[in-house]
């Protein structure tokens, strides 16, 4: 196991108040990998952390911003780092060894709440639970390509790769798109094959004659081959479109894999992260205020705590959300606030009263209750998007006083518009969608018949960003090879982007430009 | 063994510098850096570091947020939003902290500026002692006490005499340790800059912005070749005076030009503050060029030739376009002071005309 070089045990105090604490979070009903504690400097803390978590990554200069970004961020007391863990099994934490023993202790308890939300929720089902050591071969791989081909060259072929790494498709892990392994094989080889009649093999020459073989050998090549660069619908997964046909070199192809493979490791914590900090946060309240608190930690533990879920202007706080609406479900739930008639009532003084039962008296533990069982279920099954779209109610949003707000060109400053639910909830799930980024398709892979690569993006509501689509488009046909286009919306005008390697173009598509092979549904 | 981390940050400030060096000229003509330097660092704006992504456009700014107020009041100050608008352009648009003197390696490396070889006595240095360290013999002055202390009682304990409850520590000579120290030699090269500016009536803002961004880069490249460094502002019209710095570049003054009170009240602090053999020194006078008389001119390139350039490693004269001015003063320089290495002028019409000015002033390396 690639281990942090350097890093400590925990100490005797901290070993036992993590017994204790694993005890009450078993007890709690959490559910997770054995979790694996590494007490860490602050500097140790910073690389970890500039490495998105793990001990080992492969070489790149963004790693070394980050990190310069955290070390500032620390200089000048705008942030630290309190805890760190990672969805592997068994899961790594990491504690910072100069906080004080309740922060270490509110840091454990909020880790269980993470490591048992990676081991429940489907959307971390399909993730690889051998990442760390996956990520320490990544780095092996890349520095072995870059003693072979030079950094620069390495280098630059990741900048390009990183370019489109948000071009995936987070669904595709729980489809089975691509034929299985060990189904009828089509390849070219075999899809070029010429059709032979059966006939004795004296006559074979006049029935199969070989001038007719060949002619259709050669049709029927060139009409797979034209077939392979072709998806058979809009594909997202533009990364694997890329693997799969463009022209890479076996380094370059591996380095590429690499990265789409860390962009679906990470695209759940994406995905989620309103609802994992949630249960955490909700987790580490719980253990802390039921169990762990001792007397004289009360104060700091209560700054700590608030200072983790404030809201600050100009974000909105997952973790704030996500502990709010997670103990609104379970209040609902424990006082049958919910079902067919209570999403129908419409008046807010009736919603608000609104209890078929009694909530349980006393401390519930575990699942000993309707609310608990309800927001158990809810970690399981649902993401951002869903956990929003099904459980925010106008109460919660009068409680929480959210607004909407909007740019004011006149004075240059955000102002609220309203505080509409509907208005609110759309915005969020609008935000929260794809992950705040747009959808792009591959809808030919020999646009033209040249091989030319035809992207799309499916537009709802917001249009592309010109130059760095520009920017990003040029990338691509580093990638690709061949011309590149791009179709976007702009100003309710079908845009065509094209880039050739040479001169970036943009034309309105009108009846004169060629259509791609499958259409944007 | 160097932590990966450590490479991926060198190679980072590494593709920052190339970044820098590449739009130097940029930063060189536009006042982007002025004001961000702090006492050390200088914040910069570094463009297109991150790999461009597909995003949305900035034309729907809007989005929820948490805390009091009704519709119409500003958002951004109560409560919190999050939305995807706002720091769009912004956030491709990296702050990095560079260091005042990483950022003159950066400059000394495109312009191909030599070093400065301070004049003549780099034998001088100053020397200071240092208690760092711990040693076994010393003058009893310099004994150790606690040290000293620590030692006895732990040989007491350990060869069983010490008692708890008539706790009396005697020290043996063994057990005492002085404080050590060591000469320090730092040498010593200070400079100082004079800066000289016409404020007369044909000075206007555009003409002092120009100053104000060359003088920016002479404190740059000179701070960078000198440990302590001192400027100094001197403004004039027909009379001069020392000024702090911000009054030097936020002065105007009405009235004709007399270059030679300048020279004078720079040659009158040079005598009375600056020996000047100890000092390295450094004197810009930035002009529209337009003197009062030519006599004066005279008298000034006569105060030049006995007075000031043997007193200086280098004299600059910096002369800014003027819509007013004859501009004639450079001329006259070049008429009666020729051949004087140390005597150094540019002509700066524009903003671009800064680099090669600095390039001017710089490339003899003194």
């Amino acid at each position: 196991m690639p281990n942090p070089s350097n890093s400590s045990r925990l100490t005797d105090e901290l070993a036992k108040w993590r017994d204790i604490i694993v005890e009450y979070a078993r007890m709690e009903e959490l559910d997770f990998y054995e979790t694996i504690f590494e007490v860490l400097e602050l500097d140790q803390i910073n690389q970890v952390a500039a490495y998105g978590g793990f001990p080992q990554r492969y070489p790149h200069w963004r790693f070394g911003m980050e990190y310069e970004k955290l070390q500032r961020q620390h200089r000048y007391g705008l942030g630290k780092i309190y805890e760190m863990v990672i969805n592997n099994d068994p899961c790594y934490a990491y504690l910072l060894n100069d906080n004080a023993i309740v922060d270490q202790k509110t840091v454990m308890a909020h880790v269980y709440g993470h490591c048992d939300f990676f081991k429940n929720n489907i959307w971390f089902s399909q993730t690889n639970r051998r990442m760390m050591d996956e990520m320490a071969n990544h780095a092996t791989r890349v520095r072995r390509y870059i003693d072979r081909h030079g950094l620069e060259q390495v280098e630059t072929f990741i900048d390009t790769c990183l370019s489109i790494e948000n071009l995936i498709d987070p669904h595709s892990v729980f489809v089975q798109r691509q034929p299985r392994r060990g189904s009828k094989p089509t390849s070219l080889h075999e899809a070029s094959q010429p059709t032979k009649y059966p006939a004795k093999s004296y006559m074979d020459r006049y029935i199969n004659p070989p001038e007719r073989l060949e002619d259709e050998k050669k049709t029927r090549t060139e009409a797979a081959a034209a077939k392979l660069n072709i998806p058979a619908s809009p594909m997202r997964d533009v990364l694997l479109f890329i693997l799969q046909h463009a022209p890479l070199k076996d380094w370059q192809a591996d380095v590429l894999a690499m990265i789409r493979e860390e962009a679906y490791y990470f695209a759940p914590q994406g995905q989620t992260k309103i609802m994992n900090e949630g249960w955490a946060s909700y987790w580490h309240s719980t253990i802390m205020t039921n169990y762990c608190l001792r007397d004289h930690e009360l104060v700091m533990y209560c700054d700590h705590h608030s200072g983790t879920l404030a809201t600050s202007p100009g974000r909105l706080n997952p973790y704030k959300l996500g502990i709010e609406l997670f103990r609104d479900i379970e209040r609902r739930w424990n006082t049958g606030k919910h079902g067919i008639e209570y999403d129908r009532c419409e008046d807010m003084e009736e919603r608000r009263k609104w209890q078929t039962m009694d909530p349980p008296e006393g401390r519930v533990v575990g699942k000993g209750s309707p609310g608990r069982e309800k927001i158990f279920e809810v970690r399981a099954i649902y993401n951002d998007v869903t956990f929003i779209d099904a459980f925010l109610t106008p109460e919660f949003v009068d409680d929480q006083k959210l607004y909407h707000y909007r740019y004011d060109p006149n004075t240059g400053r955000m102002v609220v518009v309203n505080r509409d639910f509907n208005k609110i909830k759309q915005q969020m799930l609008y935000m929260l969608t794809n992950h705040g980024q747009p959808y792009i398709y591959v809808l030919d892979g020999n646009y033209r018949n040249r091989g030319e690569l035809y992207l799309a993006h499916k537009w709802n509501g917001i249009d592309l960003q010109i130059k760095y689509a520009v920017e990003t488009l040029k990338n691509i046909q580093k990638l690709w090879n061949r011309p590149v286009h791009l179709q976007a919306l702009i100003d309710e005008d079908p845009m065509l982007f094209s880039f050739d390697g040479k001169q970036s173009t943009q034309q309105r598509i009108d009846e004169a430009i060629e259509s791609p092979a499958i259409a944007l549904d | 063994m160097i932590s990966s981390i450590t490479k991926d940050h060198q190679r980072f400030r590494n593709i920052i510098k190339g970044r820098i060096r590449k739009d130097l000229r940029r930063f060189l003509t536009r006042g982007e850096l002025i004001g961000r330097e702090g006492k050390k660092a200088i914040s910069i704006p570094v463009a297109g570091i991150d790999p461009p992504h597909f995003r949305y456009g900035d034309n729907d700014d809007s989005g929820v947020g948490a805390g009091e107020g009704k519709a119409g009041d500003q958002a951004d100050t109560q409560g919190d939003g999050v939305g995807p608008g706002g720091d769009q352009e912004g956030k491709h648009i990296l702050e990095v902290e560079v260091s005042l003197d990483e950022l003159a390696d950066i400059l000394g490396e495109e312009l191909q500026l030599p070093r400065i070889e301070p004049k003549g006595r780099k034998q001088i240095t100053s020397q200071r002692d240092r208690y760092i360290g711990i040693r076994q013999t010393g003058p009893e002055s310099l004994r150790h006490f606690k040290r000293t202390y620590r030692r006895a009682l732990r040989r007491q304990i350990m060869t069983g005499i010490y008692d708890p409850d008539n706790p009396r520590i005697i020290f043996e000579r063994s057990d005492k340790v002085f404080r050590s120290w060591k000469t320090v030699m730092s040498p010593q090269s200070n400079a100082v800059i004079i800066y000289m500016m016409d404020v007369s009536g044909s000075m206007g803002d555009e003409q002092k912005e120009l100053v104000r961004l060359e003088a920016f880069w002479i404190d740059a490249w000179l701070r960078r070749n000198y440990q302590g460094i001192e400027s100094r502002y001197i403004v004039h019209d027909v009379r001069a005076g020392e000024v702090d710095r911000d009054t030097f570049y936020r002065i105007r003054e009405d009235g004709g030009t007399r270059i030679s009170s300048a020279f004078k009240a720079a040659r009158d602090l040079l005598e009375n503050q600056y020996v000047t053999d100890e000092w390295n020194v450094y004197l810009f006078h930035f002009s529209d060029g337009d003197n009062s008389s030519e006599s004066d001119s005279r008298e000034c390139c006569q105060m030049l030739k006995e007075v000031l350039l043997p007193m200086c490693n280098m004299f600059g004269y910096c002369q800014v376009a003027s819509a007013y001015g004859s501009g004639n003063f450079i001329n006259v320089l070049h008429e009666y002071v020729p051949d004087e290495e140390k005597l150094i002028t540019s002509r700066v019409n524009n903003k671009d005309d800064i680099y090669d000015s600095i390039k001017a002033f710089f490339s003899t390396g003194k």
